[in-house]
């Protein structure tokens, strides 16, 4: 690992974007889209599965996934949950306001390196937001790649996300949506059960899969136990991960895991790399 | 109806019987008779004294627990899952309330007649409760994330 050094200032220095739409998807969390402040400006490029860092002004700054369609450019998505102080501030900012964003960081899920295989995405809570840009990614270059299944747990049926557009993919060939919530009311037909429960419902072909999986740590550890004993190997196994970050570009080590940068070397590594460390952090 | 013929066949492809010998298949064909629920029937109630063991064929069933005068989904079963694991093992009521959430096709098994087939066979009786236990320990399993509450905004419960 090398010395702790000054960043450069650029990358520290947020650009202020305008904040053009803010829409309500469950009961705390929100998409957020940004646009240019002026026609000069221009929003940066995304790879699916990289960050900014939002700021709010004089509220602070928190790393934030890009969760919209890596081809649309001129805007920036965020679905962001409410749980502290500066995603309160976020959520509740107005259209108009200014934020601040530096970015996009990190690296991205391995979409290139996944041509031709299925792609098995399982995603718990707000952890489907980092993952939307990368399903978004191979619905519009369908042909590409093999079959495209998502496995998606929340809380509660209210917590699910993103749900109309969850039931549309299922029309599209090759692509199968399972949903699950961990408890239900008497309303909810829907699977119950814990994300890994919908592992019952799918055969995976692991020499050709490539999963993306994205959630709290916990429940990525025991994902991983299940697409294992599957049979998909270490190298094939994607997983993002969430540290506090401060600097997001490698040198205040605020978000250190291992021996890795979650910023720089993350959020996105493969299984390979991280199962020393996950089992040592918080698991 | 499944003809008896048919019935071993059923049985052979369920997910909860792969890898039964064909003698332990055979030997449970002649105890299993096809059972359907309708959408929302309740298929056995919390408390009920058990008494059937379920193989689901096809529909969605709901294990659901009041509390508080609220009921819970705490779980769904699908085809190629069991229902009723506890009636297999022993005389005992229900823990849950299960529900067909939609038009339920299953095998059914007496439960005593059940229990009497693995004591006159120890080989047969081993291999149901070893796939019984592997089932119960995934539902463990689960239950523990679900206490766990991992998507709640204060983060996984650890006391
Ligand atoms: C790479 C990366 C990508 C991220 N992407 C997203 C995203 O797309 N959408 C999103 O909503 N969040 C995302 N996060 C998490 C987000 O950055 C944190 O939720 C945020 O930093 C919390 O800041 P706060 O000031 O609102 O809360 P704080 O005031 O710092 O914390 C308030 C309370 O919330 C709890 N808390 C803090 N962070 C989390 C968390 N991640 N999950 C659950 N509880 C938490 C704290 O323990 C505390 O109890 C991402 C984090 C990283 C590292
Ligand atoms: S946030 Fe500073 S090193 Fe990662």
């Amino acid at each position: 690992m090398s010395a702790l050094t000054l960043a450069p200032p650029d990358v520290m220095i947020p650009v202020a974007a305008r904040l053009a739409t803010v829409d309500k998807e469950t009961h705390d969390t929100f998409t957020l889209t940004l646009a240019a402040n002026s026609r000069e400006q221009e929003l940066p490029a995304f790879a699916p599965g990289q960050f900014s860092m939002l700021y709010v002004f004089a509220t602070g700054e928190l790393p934030i996934s890009i969760s919209g369609d890596p081809a649309e450019r001129g805007k920036l998505v965020y679905t962001v949950r409410s749980v502290g102080k500066v995603t309160h501030a976020l959520v509740t900012s107005r259209p108009g306001e200014s934020i601040g964003v530096r970015g996009p960081f990190g690296t991205a899920w391995p979409l290139k390196e996944s041509y031709g295989r299925d792609v098995l995405i399982v995603a718990g809570g707000i952890g489907l937001a980092p993952l939307r840009p990368a399903i978004l990614h191979v619905l519009r270059h369908r042909g590409d790649y093999g079959r495209l299944i998502v496995l998606y747990g929340a809380r509660s049926p209210q917590d699910l996300l993103f749900r109309k557009q969850l039931s549309a993919w299922n029309y599209v060939p090759d692509t199968l949506i399972i949903n699950t919530v961990d408890y239900g009311g008497l309303s909810w037909r829907g699977n119950v059960g814990v994300v890994t429960t919908l592992f019952r419902h799918v055969r995976l072909q692991p020499a050709r899969t490539t999963a993306m999986v994205c959630g709290p740590e916990i429940m990525m550890r025991y994902v991983v136990r299940e697409l294992l004993a599957r049979g998909l190997s270490d190298e094939d196994i994607h997983l993002s991960m969430e540290r506090n970050m401060k600097c997001a570009v490698g040198f205040c080590g605020h978000c250190q895991l291992g021996p890795y940068f979650v910023c720089k070397d993350g959020p996105i590594f493969t299984y390979g790399k991280l199962k020393r460390w996950m089992d040592r952090y918080e698991l | 109806m499944i003809k008896s013929k048919n019935l071993v066949e059923t049985l052979k492809e369920h997910a909860f019987l792969a890898g039964f010998r064909p003698a332990h298949i055979d030997r449970l064909a002649a105890m299993a008779h096809e059972v359907h629920f309708e959408r929302d029937q309740v298929i056995f109630r919390e408390g009920d004294e058990s008494s059937f063991f379920y193989l689901i064929l096809s529909g969605k069933v709901a294990l659901e627990v009041t509390a508080l005068g609220k009921t819970l989904r705490v779980q769904t079963l699908r085809e190629g899952e069991e229902l009723g694991w506890s009636s297999a093992m022993e005389t005992s009521s229900k823990h849950f309330q299960a529900r067909a959430l939609t038009v339920v096709r299953a095998l059914a098994f007496d439960g005593a007649r059940l229990r009497e087939a693995c004591e006159q066979e120890c080989a047969f009786g081993y291999a149901l409760m070893r796939r019984l236990l592997s089932v119960v320990a995934s539902r463990l399993q689960a239950f523990r994330l679900q206490l766990l509450d991992m998507y709640s905004p204060e983060g996984p419960k650890t006391s």
